[in-house]
């Protein structure tokens, strides 16, 4: 089974050969490297771009207006908030024009701790992101995902950014990529760069197929009727185990709801769900304040307040500056598994 | 060795260069067009203090620059033809290109009719899909950070350029800096033509306040970037140069980057009053002159010209005062490519 990693690369991949991508490109993201964390390993149409982020952005712009169809990458989303006001640009130029402009374009960039990743290799870019209208916002949490919604960002007439949950990037999955073989070994050989001189190095890539996930389509990864819980990104495996440790010791089932795509969301499937368990629990790992789950606790005070058993709940990360690199500071600073468990215990015990 | 010197380049360049180069009908049509530009400008801002219109920026002063510029882009949709990417100045590179005085008014008075915005953006800030002008923006010198892309669809397409235009005090931003590297990397090289209209002003503060570069042209030297600095304010100075450094752009698939001395003549924009400014040099008024004293115009002709697009513009201010403004429930359209109305609770 692919990572997230190959998966995102062999999207890519799919993408030049059958959807149309004219440039994948950004900082190392062309050969030798093949980007830092080698999801754009011998990808056809990719380039190094100078290191400039406001350069990547307004020329993936430029690229999409003129009938080309980009895929920008942002080394870490620690270094996009230089572009803030391009990313606005890219969100606003339909509506601004009226109509008269569409922006294809696709912009990547690896969000999120897991790495110890310092103060500037562990920012989230969730809370930001949906705070800028006019794009679609996906993240994914399984390199299934990770593959199919990269297809459809692709295919999407509008500006799409794609966080990659970098804490999940060398994560194998559970589910086979259409197309790819089922030996780890042998899709290594095909598609991953060798150590060393690359020079003459080319893919073997499998005969992919298609598999879009919709724009705006969330999944339950676990069916439950106490309580749901609602994540992505690099929190949704934990509230998964979280979820298992739940029923083993307490006895109690949860939902837990992969959001994927972050704008538009899928509030039928979410509203479904509590519905059926009046409890939620919010879980990312972006600065709790301005939280996009405060948003989402919003919507759910507004539609369910008579229905609910219990309080919504948000988890996310302490509202400070940065994630410092000991491991104890990282910890304490975002979600972690046993403060994820902790708050699902609470939600569960709580009578109205 | 003293005419090498940025400082003798930039007497030599302000000169006027005595008898004319070009055609005589090139030349009539270059001041029919600066004319029209100029009356369309005094008419947005005549909307403006009349209060039918909110705000006003805009470019008199930079006509002869302007509509040299504008009369050289080869127009049509996609990266087989030329990308302009102006600013809030650059209503008479449009009206050369065939834009309708119409719709800038329509655009001041903010109706639905406005073919630039419908109603949503300030005046200036066009958007003309059919002939690659890519939507003129607010913040400064975004542009430059666009460019390149459209530059490097223009290079896969055959030999078509982009041209990108700010002013002298946005060239403080990276993004200027981002146009000259990216364009210029010897394994990449764009069609990218940057031009800087060098009116000596940032907003209120003048440029002696803004930067200290001796020519801003100069900045591309360093890049290996062809360079050149000339008087924007003579029509023919500019039409001369401008149409051989696109020349140069478009047979080299190279960068070039012009800086062109022009005026404001109303100031930065309705924020500061949008009153005449009678110390600047206006480039209509030589042109005129010029045009008068060689026996190419008469003075009762340039009059009948001025008057003509008097009425065109009253009369276009007119029609759109009485256009219906944009419908509330259109906030909700073009979020999104292709979306019409409201399609959830928050999009």
């Amino acid at each position: 089974m692919a990572n997230m990693a190959q998966a995102i690369r062999m999207a890519l991949h799919y993408g030049e050969k059958h959807l149309g991508v004219t440039d994948v490109f950004g900082e190392d993201v062309g050969p030798p490297l093949g980007g830092v964390f080698t999801a754009t390993q011998g990808l056809k149409t990719s380039w190094n771009s100078p290191l400039d982020e406001r350069g990547i952005i307004g020329t993936a712009i430029g690229l999409a207006l003129a009938g080309q169809k980009p895929v920008a990458e942002i080394q870490f989303c620690d270094y996009i908030f230089n572009t803030i006001d391009l990313l606005k640009i890219a969100g606003n130029t339909t509506w601004s024009s009226n109509g008269e402009w569409c922006v294809p374009m696709v912009v990547m960039t690896p969000v999120g701790s897991g790495i110890r990743g310092s103060i500037y290799h562990s920012h989230s870019f969730d809370a930001m992101m949906t705070h800028i209208p006019g794009w679609k916002i996906v993240m994914p949490s399984t390199p299934l995902d990770a593959y199919g919604l990269m297809l459809a960002a692709v295919r999407d007439p509008n500006p799409v950014m794609y966080l990659k949950p970098k804490a999940l990037l060398r994560v194998r999955g559970e589910e086979l990529i259409p197309g790819e073989p089922a030996d780890e070994k042998t899709l290594k050989e095909m598609i991953d760069a060798p150590l060393g001189d690359r020079s003459r190095w080319k893919p073997r890539w499998p005969a992919l197929q298609d598999h879009a996930v919709e724009i705006g389509r969330g999944r339950v990864r676990r069916e439950g009727s106490r309580l749901t819980v609602v994540s992505y990104g690099r929190t949704l495996p934990l509230c998964l185990q979280a979820a298992e440790k739940l029923a083993a010791e307490e006895n109690v089932e949860a939902e837990v709801i992969d959001l994927r795509s972050l704008w538009p969301y899928d509030w039928d499937l979410i509203a479904q769900s509590i519905r059926k368990t009046r409890k939620v629990l919010f879980v990312n790992e972006d600065t709790e304040v301005t939280n996009f789950g405060e948003h989402l606790l919003r919507r759910a005070v507004e539609d369910f307040f008579y229905e609910l058993d219990a309080a919504p709940r948000l988890v996310a990360g302490a509202h400070i500056p940065g994630i410092g690199l000991a491991d104890s500071l990282e910890m304490a600073s975002v979600p972690q598994m046993p403060s994820i468990f902790q708050a699902m215990l609470e939600l569960a015990r709580e009578v109205p | 060795m003293a005419n090498d010197t940025p400082e003798a380049r930039h007497l030599k360049v302000a000169k006027a260069q005595p008898g004319f180069r070009l055609a005589p009908e090139l030349l009539l049509r270059m001041h029919d067009l600066m004319v029209k530009t100029r009356v369309l400008e005094e008419r947005l801002i005549k909307m403006y203090k009349q209060n039918d219109g909110f705000f006003w920026i805009g470019g008199p002063g930079e006509e002869a620059f302007n509509v040299a510029l504008g009369l050289l882009i080869r127009k049509g949709s996609g990266p087989k033809f030329d990308y302009f990417h102006g600013h809030y100045r650059s209503a008479g590179v449009l009206l050369a290109m065939g834009a309708e005085p119409l719709d800038f008014i329509r655009q001041m008075k903010c109706v639905a009719s406005d073919p630039f915005s419908g109603g949503r953006n300030f005046s200036g800030h066009s958007s003309i899909r059919k002939w690659n002008v890519v939507p003129i923006s607010s913040p400064i010198e975004v542009q430059f950070s666009m460019a390149p892309g459209t530059a490097m669809a223009n290079k896969r397409a055959g030999k078509a350029i982009t041209i990108v235009v700010g002013g002298d005090a946005g060239s403080a931003e990276g993004d200027f800096s981002t146009a000259l590297v990216w364009s210029s990397r010897p394994a990449d090289p764009l069609p990218l033509l940057m031009a800087v209209t060098n009116n000596k002003w940032g907003i209120s503060t003048p440029a002696e306040g803004q930067h200290g570069d001796r020519l801003i042209s100069e900045r591309g030297t360093a890049f290996g970037i062809r360079s050149e600095t000339f008087n924007g304010n003579d029509p023919e100075e500019a039409y001369a140069r401008l149409a051989e450094i696109m020349e140069y752009v478009r047979a080299e698939c190279r960068p070039a980057l012009i800086e062109a001395y022009v005026s404001r003549l109303y100031g930065h924009s309705s924020a500061s009053g949008a009153n005449f400014v009678a110390e600047e040099e206006d480039p209509i008024k030589i042109f005129e002159t010029r045009l008068e004293r060689e026996g190419l115009i008469s003075r009762k002709r340039i009059e009948a010209i001025w008057s003509q697009y008097g009425d065109e513009m009253l009369k276009h201010a007119q029609q759109a005062r009485h256009e219906p403004q944009p419908d509330p429930k259109s906030i909700w359209d073009h979020v999104y490519c292709g979306q019409k109305g409201r399609a959830g609770r928050y999009v």
